[in-house]
């Protein structure tokens, strides 16, 4: 029972690594990016290649993955997805699920379709020797590797000049522009975080979640439900809906493995009728 | 579009049944036929006829066409951005097949059932699209198709799971009130693909006097400026509702014509990829004029063939890539070749 709550607060912490960018896009920036997914993947792949290719140190390839997908991100943020932030909704989810199909195929083009394996180093395999509760040592590493980011972000976020000239561009672009600032680069570094966060998550996750072409659209959904039922207005909306979602989906998987991902839909449906700014969100003044 | 606009101007002056003269006046000429639609519906007997070998791909076509179709209804005319419009779609295939296996072989009938059953479900999943921004919406829609799928997926006494529904066989295609013998579906495909026309042309017939009556106008307003229709006095959420509904009975009258002229119907139905392909399907041909459908199916089929044909596995990516080229472009410029070139934004 506590290892399945442990194994779902992993999961959740997981998810919400994963999908706090597309929170800042969609959120803030209100731009539907259905493509947050394949950055995810991005990062999975250069973790994978790295280390079953080069023999790269798995501590290594975190940071690699996190920055090269933030540097993905920045280019296609510069070159695509700028001219798609004024466009309406229908342009842009036929836009990101162009960029969905590209790299599942592209992927699978390069790499493969078959599942990718990571092989963890000793340190992180088996579990913590406590007794009635079995606790992995790898689960354990993501919680507090995703518990640190999420503080770190909520920081920056809140405390440095960088996160409140960010909350002022996306309160109100126009007028943060007239005070001088730049929103276009401050959108840009956004994006890019973000992405490098979404390539860590998929670093992270490439054991847990299993990596293959197909992952953007397997968890396009899941990254959906975190940023809609846990509302945009704050980070801290979108890391209970994820815990809430990791929970119940892994809690879901052990006693009705039969109904699977059906209660995650039902659930998800009802709480947007009952609230459809997101169960943590205000509603928005625009 | 300034005839519709004139008769969306036209409705809102008189918002009760008895429109004034001026507004009937406005509603009838835009929904005058034009020698292209006439010529439209000339060309898909034509079809029939003169290209036999075809008639399976054509069939194909059909049913993505009438697919594209019922999706303009919201998409293009009630403004509703659905990334779950396969739910109906696999709705009625499922219906269908269970229809044909379980009751009775008849086609017509089985139609008329998968109809019925997609309308209750369009009906049903209506009020999740009353509330809330696109994004709510695009979730709530992609969660029902989802569901669907899981369902479909799970309940394998009845559907057959993920191997999909075996064994259908349907009856031959009898003329209603009479005892002739009838046609069987063949291997060809050519009773089918007529079966297929007919409804498709039905339906066409039916949507288009939907659009053109002041009810579709009125859709068009809720459409542009939601808040200003419902100040005038027009029940938005009865509209969506309405509208929804009947949309969704298409898609599953388009379902049912796959399952049955295929004899199979599986999970790929409800599938997040068919959603997005006839999403793309409706904007090829351009939303908002029902027959976009048409077209962007024609054009669609006949490049997945060519694509296909030549990398059959990456077809995908050139599919997307193509989506991301449409966009960036513009869906309204991507249509009028010669707005590409020259003074850059001409039509924005």
């Amino acid at each position: 029972m506590l290892t399945l709550l442990f194994d779902g607060v992993a999961y959740g912490m997981l998810l919400f690594v994963l999908a706090v960018g597309l929170a800042v896009t969609l959120g803030l920036m209100n731009f539907i990016n259905l493509a947050h997914g394949a950055f995810a993947m991005a990062g999975g792949y250069v973790t994978v290649l790295l280390m079953n290719r080069l023999g790269v140190p798995f501590l290594v390839c975190l940071p690699i993955a996190f920055l090269a997908t933030a540097l993905l991100g920045a280019v296609l943020e510069r070159t695509l997805y700028r001219p798609m932030y004024a466009r309406p909704h229908l342009d842009q989810v036929l836009f990101s699920i162009g960029l969905v199909f590209m790299a599942v195929t592209g992927v699978d083009y390069v790499v493969g379709s078959m599942q990718q394996n990571i092989h963890l180093p000793d340190w992180l395999q088996g579990r913590l020797p406590i007794e009635a509760v079995g606790i992995g040592k790898y689960r354990l590493f993501i919680i507090v590797t995703c518990a640190v980011l999420t503080i770190a972000l909520q920081w920056i976020l809140s405390r440095t000049r960088f996160g409140s000239r960010l909350r002022a561009s996306v309160d109100d672009p126009r007028v943060a522009g007239g005070l001088g600032l730049d929103v276009n680069r401050i959108f840009l570094a956004t994006f890019a975080v973000g992405s490098g966060l979404a390539g860590l998550g998929g670093a992270l996750g490439a054991e847990v979640l299993g990596l293959d072409p197909t992952f953007p659209l397997k968890f396009m959904i899941y990254f959906l439900i975190v940023v809609s039922v846990g509302g945009t207005t704050t980070i801290t909306g979108p890391l209970l809906a994820a815990l809430l979602l990791g929970i119940a989906d892994v809690a879901g998987k052990y006693y009705v493995p039969k109904l699977g991902a059906f209660i995650v839909y039902t659930v998800m449906i009802v709480i947007l009728l009952w609230r459809p700014q997101g169960l943590f969100g205000r509603v928005a003044a625009r | 579009m300034s005839a519709t606009s004139d008769a969306a101007a036209a409705a809102v002056a008189a918002p009760t049944a008895r429109a004034s003269a001026p507004a009937a006046l406005a509603l009838a000429r835009a929904a005058r036929w034009r020698w292209w639609e006439i010529a439209l519906f000339a060309a898909l007997p034509l079809s029939w006829l003169l290209l036999p070998g075809q008639s399976l791909l054509l069939n194909e076509i059909a049913i993505v066409a009438l697919f594209a179709v019922s999706l303009d209804l919201i998409l293009g005319y009630a403004g509703i951005v659905s990334l779950g419009h396969a739910a109906f779609f696999g709705f009625g295939a499922y219906s269908a097949a269970l229809f044909a296996k379980d009751v009775m072989p008849d086609p017509l009938v089985g139609l008329a059932v998968a109809i019925a059953a997609s309308a209750l479900l369009g009906l049903a999943s209506s009020v999740l699209i009353l509330r809330g921004s696109d994004l709510t919406r695009l979730m709530v829609t992609l969660g029902v198709a989802s569901i669907l799928y899981e369902l479909a997926n799970q309940l394998d006494w009845l559907t057959g799971g993920a191997d999909g529904l075996q064994g259908v066989v349907m009856g031959p295609l009898t003329v209603p009130g009479t005892s002739l013998p009838g046609f069987a579906f063949d291997l060809s495909g050519r009773t089918a693909y007529a079966y297929s026309l007919v409804v498709l042309a039905v339906i066409l017939v039916l949507a288009r006097r939907l659009v053109h009556s002041p009810f579709g106008v009125s859709l068009q307003a809720l459409r542009d400026n939601r808040l200003r229709t419902a100040s005038i006095g027009i029940s938005t959420s009865l509209r969506l509702v309405v509208v929804y509904t009947i949309a969704a009975a298409i898609a599953g009258a388009a379902g049912a014509l796959l399952a049955q002229t295929t004899g199979f119907a599986s999970l790929d139905v409800f599938d997040f990829h068919r959603s997005a392909e006839v999403m793309l399907v409706l904007v090829v041909g351009g939303t908002g004029y029902l027959y976009g459908g048409i077209f962007g199916a024609i054009v669609f089929k006949l490049l997945h063939d060519l694509i296909a044909a030549w990398t059959p596995q990456y077809w995908n990516f050139w599919l997307g890539l193509f989506l991301v080229v449409l966009v960036l472009v513009g869906r309204d410029r991507f249509v009028r070749p010669w707005t590409w070139f020259g003074s850059g934004r001409a039509t924005r």
